[in-house]
């Protein structure tokens, strides 16, 4: 048969794969009317790791706020579970560079917030608490924070605050997980630590994942796919498939294929730096 | 080391007493009058010697100041989140807040005396007139500088404004609300007494301007000593209560890790 693959249309099953899917979408902010996005495409199947990398202020954060439903975009649509996004959805797990742990709660009660906003915890945790406190201690326990229950976000070190917010972004079992900048303001071997903890808590459960970075050596480690943003107004230049196996462990960030990842990539956001 | 802590501990007693020590030199050596500046010692005579109707007098002010103050702290916790949760309601309240705080609150005794006569209701009023303001501004900075990463966190987990107003907008602004306490039990004071001065038959102040009419300044002054340490017990008390309600905010060299 000869059929040109160009017109081959996605078949249902497969476009029903996008969780998340953006199309022409641009972002006007605030009174001076700046351009934040440019008719900006992408989709992101479920399940998928994508690492959004780009220039400083180019909107990669506000691309989050977009899926997520915080900001409504001024052209285009936004699609996330196969339902055109309207308001914020009520299912995702966010965690920031600067961690956001409230100060008068230990790390537990921390962990523990999403599930006294979010249904059905929220009518269940007054009759369930024993079994929803073992869950957050089951998953401090995995990020390796054991025995720092009782802390006070205070009394932590910047890695381990980082930690109990990633927890406190998973604790709820959300479809979606954002991350802007996560490890931003860590030394350079606890944000390693942290790659590996994330990879580790991402492979045990279904979730798709935005991550916000400028780090292209931490978007190759962790994602599968990785987005190019140009400089404002925010386009994407270019999708970038990761194809090295996992588990991946940290000694593949000093061989030969993950480093020509990084290498392209970098490529890439100096041209547009420079343009 | 030890004996430094002590210091510091004892420091502001020490520093009364050497204040006292020189106002009563000062009295003694230059033999002032004691209807012009009474010595300490006179005072405190005085007020040994009044001290059944000193008592009298400053529970009516204690009452009508806290009485005042109570209504300042629901007032000022009700005015404070409306304009810390709301950009609107802060833009049109702020200045007319601005304004009122302005006016001398003394000015107001004889409009209130009008519509309430003289008394206990006037010094209630103007204690709660004169001390809402730094309840209500601290309440609305604590509120409105919530981080809006935490604010997105809750958001898109489908909170509503109420939630983030009581999982994080209240508890975050509790030690901003505890201060202005402090500061507010101390104005609140100024406002009953003044009130009393001018327009009632009981209470500090009206005992202070009775004295003054008959010259007795050192029981004038005896007043004056009894506010004052009414105002530090106050003020103590709510210290002690903000650091029980707030001592995360208040992690000192000693409570870190």
């Amino acid at each position: 048969m000869a059929t040109n693959p160009l017109a081959l249309a996605p078949t249902p099953s497969e476009a029903s794969v996008d969780y998340v899917k953006l199309d022409h979408v641009s972002l006007v902010y605030g009174q001076d009317g700046t351009l934040a996005l440019q008719d900006v495409g992408m989709s992101i199947a479920r399940g998928e790791f994508a690492a959004v990398v780009g220039p400083s202020g180019c909107g990669k954060s506000t691309l989050l706020k977009l899926v997520s439903g915080l900001v409504p975009p001024t052209e285009g649509s936004v699609a996330a579970s196969g339902h055109v996004v309207k308001g914020p959805l009520k299912t995702v797990g966010m965690a920031f560079q600067n961690a956001t742990l409230l100060p008068w709660r230990t790390t537990l009660q921390n962990v523990m917030l999403p599930l006294e906003v979010v249904e059905p915890h929220r009518r269940r945790l007054r009759r369930e608490r024993q079994s929803y406190e073992e869950k957050a201690r089951a998953l401090l326990a995995t990020v390796g924070l054991k025995g720092f229950e009782k802390k006070y976000p205070w009394q932590l070190s910047g890695g381990m605050q980082q930690r109990a917010s990633l927890c406190r972004a998973l604790i709820h079992e959300p479809e979606l997980l954002m991350l802007d900048e996560p490890f931003g303001a860590l030394d350079a071997f606890t944000r390693e630590e942290l790659w590996c903890v994330l990879a580790d808590l991402r492979q045990q459960r279904e979730i798709t994942v935005m991550l916000v970075t400028h780090d292209l050596r931490e978007a190759v480690f962790l994602a599968d796919t990785v987005f190019v943003m140009s400089k404002r107004p925010g386009r994407i230049l270019l999708r970038r498939e990761i194809g090295l196996a996992r588990p991946r462990g940290l000694e593949i960030c000093y061989h030969e294929p993950f480093m020509e990842y990084v290498h392209e990539l970098r490529e890439h956001i100096v041209h547009v730096r420079e343009s | 080391m030890k004996g430094r802590n002590l210091l510091e501990k004892l420091s502001p007693l020490l520093l009364t007493l050497g204040l006292f020590l020189g106002w009563e030199l000062t009295c003694r050596l230059f033999k002032i009058a004691p209807y012009i500046l009474p010595s300490p010692s006179a005072s405190i005579a005085a007020g040994v010697k009044y001290a059944g109707p000193i008592y009298l007098h400053a529970k009516q002010t204690l009452m009508t100041t806290m009485a005042g103050f109570a209504l300042a702290v629901v007032f000022g916790l009700l005015l404070g989140a409306a304009l810390g949760s709301s950009r609107a309601v802060y833009r049109a309240t702020y200045p007319l807040l601005i304004g009122f705080n302005s006016i001398p609150k003394a000015a107001l005794v004889p409009i209130l005396v009008i519509w309430f006569g003289i008394g206990t209701v006037p010094a209630i009023l103007l204690a709660f007139l004169i001390s809402f303001f730094p309840i209500v501004v601290n309440v609305a900075t604590g509120l409105a500088t919530v981080e809006p990463e935490i604010e997105d966190v809750l958001r898109s987990l489908g909170a509503h404004k109420l939630d983030i107003l009581l999982k994080v907008g209240f508890p975050r602004s509790m030690p901003f609300f505890f201060a202005s306490l402090k500061v507010a039990v101390t104005l609140a004071f100024v406002g009953s007494v003044i009130s009393e001065t001018v327009a009632a038959n009981e209470g500090v102040g009206f005992l202070m301007m009775s004295a003054s009419s008959r010259f007795d300044v050192p029981l004038v002054f005896a007043g004056l000593l009894v506010v004052g340490a009414m105002g530090i017990a106050m003020y103590q008390l709510f210290a002690s209560i903000e650091h029980r309600f707030t001592h995360w905010a208040h992690r000192g060299r000693n409570a870190s890790t």
